[in-house]
């Protein structure tokens, strides 16, 4: 699946009903002694390796800031980052609209005029790419743009439009665009589910009233599908775009971050520092920062959520 | 397919169906046929791959992708099945998410048992940790965890994989179950309270009975997550013997060993699993992506 959904529901905070509730915290102790080995203890390790030279083996050797000033100078890390700018279109941007848009036809004109079938079979079948392994669409694709033997150059050639034939993932002018097209398949369909579920709440009285107002579909959809869905439209971005920042197994399986690093991502660029150049302290600064960002952006969602739900 | 969304009282649902077939509008139609384009563009690359993991490599060559196989050839998929000894990695990858799903689920349940129920102490901190874990992306794990697996004689084995994944899918359970728990109906807890019944009893007599549609909805996600997932998987599983599907597809792309009719076959194979979770779940999964989205 791309993004987790939930991540952005609210915290149900309540206090007090303070009663009997002793005994309790031992059931706890093993989530927590789990959460120290697996989650606690390998993230303060990995943020002081950041401050650290070291290859994997022997003692890490403490550089202070090092990596961090290296980093910053670095232009594949600013090239990675400017990357996520493009996926996050392809992402989280163009799914969302799409996905609204299809959402809002599907539930209000095909469901209404064709009935509801025609809206359930369609929405599945934008769902489908959502389903598959990551690396299997990746393996798809890969066969699909590939420059001599893949689907689509064949294609074109046989329809004599040979001309337009690229090497799609192998030339760098064409490599990131390719796997942005390869991401807008994969991701729609979760919106259009999200947004179609979070529609079923719309009392249908309010479009009647609507409709008896003179509004054009445009302006219900503007005043009622998408103000009544703000809720999951928050958690689509939030997660989606939380994905494209974490995107790995596609770029691994497709390009490998290249060519020429046309296609490297932050996750795919500290995987190689890591495990193929043995620079895990520099690797370590780059998925400290990666996981900083993401933290930051989460937060400035749940805010802007939080004011959007009291105003 | 998912009926969600026939909650509309069946009659009036024929009824505009009835009427729309009565007069028919060229618009209408028009937006009809636009949405089928799309969906033949969603599903045209499993298409293709369908259609040519049954061709022989001279039957790619001659008639190229779009054609139908002259004669349904199976010599691609089965070679490949044989060559990266398939019927092991699909095992490996099905032990592995059915143990993480059990015991994430489990380690879902205590978790918010104490922090939605027994609303313990400090609560709220529990919560963000586990809204925090969530969020981490595994690069910022990876290394440490590597380390430590060596260093345990955890590395290269699916327990390593099994570990992690509990943790880290209960990671978001916790989050969702708590929420769910927090609404928990208190009569039933009291009532198991007068029956004598102590917490333990009363989690399972009254807690995981009542709340089995979430938990099934848990479970169907920690599945098919950690069947999909390839990161981890790739770096922990380096043998041959112990890859999952996704790593045993996604490492051998780019080998030279791989054509056209080759890459198709093992590109299906790798479709099959997928959607056969997915015709067994879909049920499941459509009702849970709301579920967790909005409480």
């Amino acid at each position: 699946m791309s993004g987790r959904p939930g991540v952005a529901a609210p915290l149900t905070a309540r206090k007090g009903t303070a009663v009997k509730n002793r005994g309790y915290a031992v059931y706890l102790i093993p989530g927590i002694l789990a959460s120290i080995a697996v989650i606690v203890v390998p993230l303060v390790m990995t943020v002081y390796i950041s401050f650290t030279k070291w290859t994997g083996v022997g003692e890490p050797r403490w550089v202070g800031l090092e990596n961090y000033t290296r980093l910053f100078a670095d232009a594949n890390f600013w090239a990675s980052f400017g990357h996520i700018a493009l996926l996050i279109l392809a992402m989280a941007v163009v799914p969302t609209i799409l996905g609204l848009i299809l959402a809002a036809v599907l539930f209000d004109y095909i469901g209404k005029h064709f009935g509801d079938r025609w809206a359930a079979v369609l929405r599945s079948g934008y769902y489908l790419p959502q389903v598959l392994p990551v690396a299997v669409t990746g393996i798809i694709w890969g066969w699909i743009l590939h420059p001599s033997y893949g689907a689509l150059n064949r294609i074109l050639e046989s329809a004599g439009l040979g001309s337009l034939a690229k090497n799609w993932l192998g030339d760098p002018k064409y490599a990131l665009y390719s796997v942005m097209f390869v991401m807008v398949w994969f991701q729609l369909g979760y919106p259009v589910v999200m947004f179609m579920s979070g529609l079923q709440r719309i009392d249908p009285e309010l479009y009647e009233a609507a409709d008896l107002d003179g509004a054009s579909w445009w302006q219900r959809f503007r005043k009622i599908t998408v103000a009544m869905i703000r809720p999951e439209l928050y958690v689509v971005l939030v997660t989606t775009t939380i994905a494209s920042l974490k995107i790995f197994g596609q770029v691994f399986v497709l390009t490998r971050g290249g060519p020429s690093n046309a296609t490297l991502v932050p996750s795919y660029f500290a995987y190689k520092n890591f495990f193929e150049k043995a620079q895990v302290g520099y690797g370590s600064a780059i998925s400290t920062v990666l996981t900083v960002l993401i933290i930051v952006l989460a937060v400035v969602f749940l805010r802007l959520q939080n004011r959007a739900d009291q105003s | 397919m998912t009926v969600t969304t026939a909650r509309a009282p069946r009659r009036t649902v024929k009824a505009t169906e009835r009427k729309s077939f009565r007069d028919r509008h060229p618009t209408r139609f028009l937006i009809l046929t636009v949405l089928l384009v799309l969906l033949l563009l969603m599903v045209a690359p499993l298409l293709v791959v369908a259609v040519n993991a049954f061709k022989s490599p001279a039957d790619y060559a001659s008639n190229g992708p779009l054609s139908i196989p002259g004669h349904l050839y199976w010599d691609g998929i089965v070679d490949f099945w044989n060559r990266v000894n398939f019927g092991l990695k699909l095992w490996n990858s099905f032990i592995t998410s059915l143990v993480v799903a059990v015991l994430g689920v489990i380690l879902s349940v205590f978790n918010a048992y104490a922090l939605g129920i027994g609303k313990v102490k400090g609560r709220i901190w529990f919560l963000v940790f586990f809204l925090v874990a969530n969020l981490l992306p595994q690069e910022v794990l990876v290394y440490p965890l590597y380390y430590l697996s060596k260093q345990l004689g955890l590395y290269d084995s699916l327990w390593s994989i099994i570990i992690i994944f509990t943790v880290i899918q209960s990671a978001f359970g916790t989050y969702l179950l708590t929420s769910v728990y927090g609404e928990f109906p208190k009569e039933l807890l009291e009532a198991a309270a007068i029956d004598g019944a102590g917490k333990w009893r009363a989690l399972w007599r009254v807690v995981v009975p009542v709340s089995r549609p979430t938990l099934a909805v848990l479970f169907t996600f920690f599945f098919i997550w950690t069947w999909n997932e390839f990161f981890l998987p790739l770096i922990f599983l380096i043998s041959n013997d112990n890859q999952t599907v996704p790593v045993a597809l996604g490492v051998l792309q780019g080998d030279r060993m791989m054509d056209a009719t080759t890459t198709s076959a093992s590109a299906l194979i790798g479709i099959l699993p997928a959607m056969v979770f997915f015709l067994i779940f879909q049920r499941t999964l459509t009702r849970g992506i709301a579920a967790g989205a909005i409480k």
